[in-house]
């Protein structure tokens, strides 16, 4: 690995802008998504129009969307809003449908005996629907937070500087080691920023060490864990 | 002037059919990308995941497994394997990147359909004297099915979207106008070819709900496989409803 | 979710698509092609405040020049800030235009015919002589380096004995499908599949590989998935034997000396140092530099540092 050696400076550089890159779109899907998931899990009527609109926005395909956005929302094409918001969109589709799911998979014998203790409306989702939704809320935001991740290298194709630089520099010049670089930089940012949302997890929600949780709940937050990915 | 109309005009344009880069090829070429790695996906996740389901062991390595794919970025690894096998042989790199990306998805349709079924159903089966197989492909398999085509569904909307990369190592593929369109400021070329992704996706999508609700129908009309829905416990059945929303 | 409702779910999917789609286009009116005011203090001296944006193409070896230039400038106390592999030409123009980049390499025939797509100039002194009144108002050229990196069309050794072709004029005798593999953008300009059929009476079908004439154009080139690959004539490998690099007698290319584009209020103050470099620059050197980055695999602003160092200019 003589060119790790020699590209330190690069490689050091790179991964930390990439990991800036990354941070504000995770941080906005979760802001955004979980008061939609909400909405969505509230009135019926919404969960519909809500999970279509997500599902569709997942469609478009990232590097279209990097290079539409300029145009669409006004801002110079070299501007490194055009990835973090494309990608903030990304993160928002994915977690709204995680979010949703989470305030689903809580058991609904305990929403009942809560409201039997006297809870009522807002007041029951804070206390009780909310904390319980959590692990699986954790497990979409692990996701969405890999996922970004993983798709800002394709940033590069439009002139934003990250990991993904040296996939198509290392291409152009047929140096293997620079591409291997950037793929094993990137999946280290991507651990990193997972055990990090872990950490976060156990520290909030104490109570999902050891027998808590819920088989249900797992399930589906094991199930988020699986079958979501980027586009 | 505004961009879709644009988009629409470069659509419907004859060239698209007679000029370079014909409508009908990309397409070919992206379908053909997507069923390809969609079918070999699937032969390397369904009895993986068949094997997980059925035995209850290994769930987490598949947790574990699906995210460290999830992690490796593809733009990467296509341009890696392509420099390593030869732009002669792209298309086995290309393939192989959107495997990674399809058999998490698969692999979890396929285990949480068979794990799904109702314990009973398996444990009844089990005292008619059927085997391990004929359990496995007689009872989990059928009832699992939706779930699977549900797997199926999502690795298919990611190999799609995904797809788009081709183009630059050479294949072609919808990726093409989107890449032109970048490179040239093409905006008409652009849209036009990110709405052809969307309804290529769109109408995939359809066509596997479709396969869904068949195959659904097909598991209910059927009176000898396992007990009539309504005298399942009702926390599994819900529990199974949710599930196939899951796995979209 | 009853099956009724899936059902419902998907025609809704589907009649949001074209909304969602109609309402985005909706909103992006307007030409995305004109040069947006994008706020900078473009137009009025923005050099003497802000620091000169450099650019460069997503291309390695035009990366180092821009990363020479960084490093001069610097060295004469100019503050520059770098916004390298931007894309290709209509990109990193319109961002010139547009001012959100100040400075960047160029080639001077490519750019020629960027503007005035019917220019007849050729040579070195013609394509220079009409550049400047060829640029868009409020960007200006400077004088061109001797280094040349232009489009070149090649095939293997072995392929041009068979066939006994060494010239895009020989091609017209040959019968066999023609695949030239390139740039995605390459298939749209003057000197790609249209110029081939305008100059040459050749058609060829055409496979865009994004490597900017790099390792995959090459392997495509050896192993016959394609016929003729554009390699740019600094890249070191050509020097290997394995290709032959087609004559161009009808002049078809215009000639491609690096030649610096920048915003014409910052012309006067970078011309000297831009100057001194581009004296120094010479296609052998452009090729080194370039067999630096490839074969050595050193990065870009090593390369820069120990050429301007070797040179004397830092």
């Amino acid at each position: 690995m003589n060119w790790v050696g020699a590209n330190l400076d690069l490689v050091v550089e790179l991964t930390l802008t990439h990991a800036r890159l990354s941070i504000v779109p995770i941080l906005v899907g979760f802001v955004v998504a979980v008061p939609l998931g909400v909405f969505a899990w509230r009135f019926r009527w919404a969960r519909g129009v809500t999970l279509t609109v997500v599902g569709l926005l997942y469609t478009i395909p990232s590097l279209a969307l990097f290079v539409l956005l300029p145009p669409i929302i006004g801002i110079s094409f070299l501007s490194e809003l055009n990835v973090t918001i494309a990608l903030s969109i990304y993160a928002v589709a994915l977690m709204t449908r995680s979010a949703t799911e989470a305030l689903e998979s809580v058991d609904p014998a305990v929403r009942g005996a809560a409201n039997a203790m006297g809870y009522s409306g807002w007041g029951r989702f804070w206390a009780v629907d909310l904390p319980l939704a959590g692990p699986v809320l954790l497990a979409g935001l692990r996701v969405v937070s890999v996922s970004t991740v993983s798709l800002v290298t394709v940033g590069v194709l439009v002139g934003s500087r990250n990991l993904g630089y040296l996939f198509m520099n290392g291409l152009q010049r047929g140096i293997v080691a620079e591409i291997a670089t950037g793929i094993v930089m990137t999946v280290l940012i991507a651990v990193a920023f997972d055990l990090l949302l872990a950490l976060v997890g156990r520290l909030a929600m104490p109570w999902t060490q050891g027998a808590g949780g819920g088989r249900r709940s797992r399930r589906v937050a094991r199930r988020i864990a699986l079958t979501e990915g980027p586009t | 002037m505004n961009l879709f109309l644009d988009a629409l005009a470069w659509l419907t344009d004859p060239e698209r059919v007679t000029g370079p880069n014909p409508l009908a090829e990309r397409i070919g070429e992206h379908l053909w990308y997507t069923v390809l790695a969609l079918v070999v996906s699937a032969l390397i996740a369904v009895p993986l995941g068949y094997l997980i389901g059925h035995t209850g062991k290994g769930r987490q390595l598949a947790v574990l497994g699906s995210g460290a794919a999830r992690a490796l970025p593809s733009l990467g690894l296509l341009t890696i394997f392509t420099l390593i096998v030869g732009v002669g042989n792209a298309q086995v790199a290309a393939i192989a990147v959107f495997v990674i990306l399809g058999v998490p998805s698969i692999l979890a349709g396929a285990y949480a359909g068979v794990e799904a079924v109702d314990r009973s159903v398996v444990d009844a089966a089990r005292a008619m004297g059927m085997t391990e197989t004929q359990i496995l492909f007689r009872v989990e398999a059928p009832l699992g099915l939706p779930l699977l085509l549900g797997g199926l569904r999502s690795a298919a909307l990611q190999i799609i979207a995904t797809a788009v990369l081709a183009a630059y190592v050479g294949l072609g593929g919808l990726g093409i106008y989107i890449q032109r369109g970048i490179s040239l400021r093409t905006y008409d070329e652009m849209l036009g070819g990110a709405i052809l992704i969307v309804l290529l996706a769109l109408i995939v999508d359809a066509l596997f709900a479709i396969a869904e609700r068949v195959a659904r129908r097909a598991i209910g009309s059927a009176p000898s496989r396992g007990r009539p829905r309504s005298e399942r416990p009702e926390p599994l059945s819900t529990d199974r409803q949710s599930t196939l929303e899951e796995i979209r | 979710m009853s099956i009724r409702t899936v059902r419902k779910g998907r025609l809704a999917t589907g009649a949001f698509a074209v909304g969602a789609v109609l309402a985005l286009a909706a909103c992006g009116s307007g030409d995305p092609l004109a040069p947006e005011d994008t706020g900078s203090e473009s137009g009025d001296g923005g050099a003497a405040t802000g620091p000169i944006v450099i650019g460069s193409q997503a291309y390695y070896s035009n990366e180092i020049i821009a990363e020479i230039y960084a490093q001069a400038l610097e060295a004469d106390g100019f503050e520059v800030e770098r916004q390298f592999q931007i894309g290709q030409r209509d990109v990193y123009m319109a961002a010139m235009e547009d001012g959100s980049v100040q400075l960047i390499p160029e080639y001077s025939g490519n750019l020629l015919q960027f503007y005035d797509a019917e220019t007849e100039a050729r040579s070195t002194e013609d394509v220079a002589a009409a550049l400047p009144d060829a640029v868009p108002d409020g960007l200006a050229v400077l004088d061109p380096a001797d280094a040349q990196d232009a489009d070149s069309y090649n095939v293997t050794a072995a392929f041009s004995e068979e066939n006994g072709i060494t010239s895009l004029a020989d091609l017209a005798d040959f019968d066999g499908t023609l695949t030239v593999g390139g740039n995605a953008e390459l298939e749209s300009r003057p000197y790609g599949p249209p110029g081939l059929s305008e100059f040459y009476g050749v058609d060829v079908e055409f496979v865009a590989i994004g490597d900017s004439g790099g390792p995959l154009t090459k392997d495509a080139i050896r192993d016959g998935t394609i016929t003729m690959g554009d390699i740019y004539t600094a890249d070191p490998d050509l020097a290997t034997g394995d290709f032959v690099t087609l004559e161009d007698p009808e002049s078809m290319i215009l000639a491609q000396n690096v030649t610096p584009v920048v915003a014409a209020d910052l012309a006067e103050a970078v011309t000297p140092t831009l100057d001194a470099v581009n004296a120094l620059l010479t296609t052998e050197e452009l090729i080194a530099l370039n067999a630096s980055s490839v074969n050595d695999q050193q990065d870009s602003a090593t390369i820069a540092t120990a050429w301007l160092t070797d040179n004397g200019l830092l």
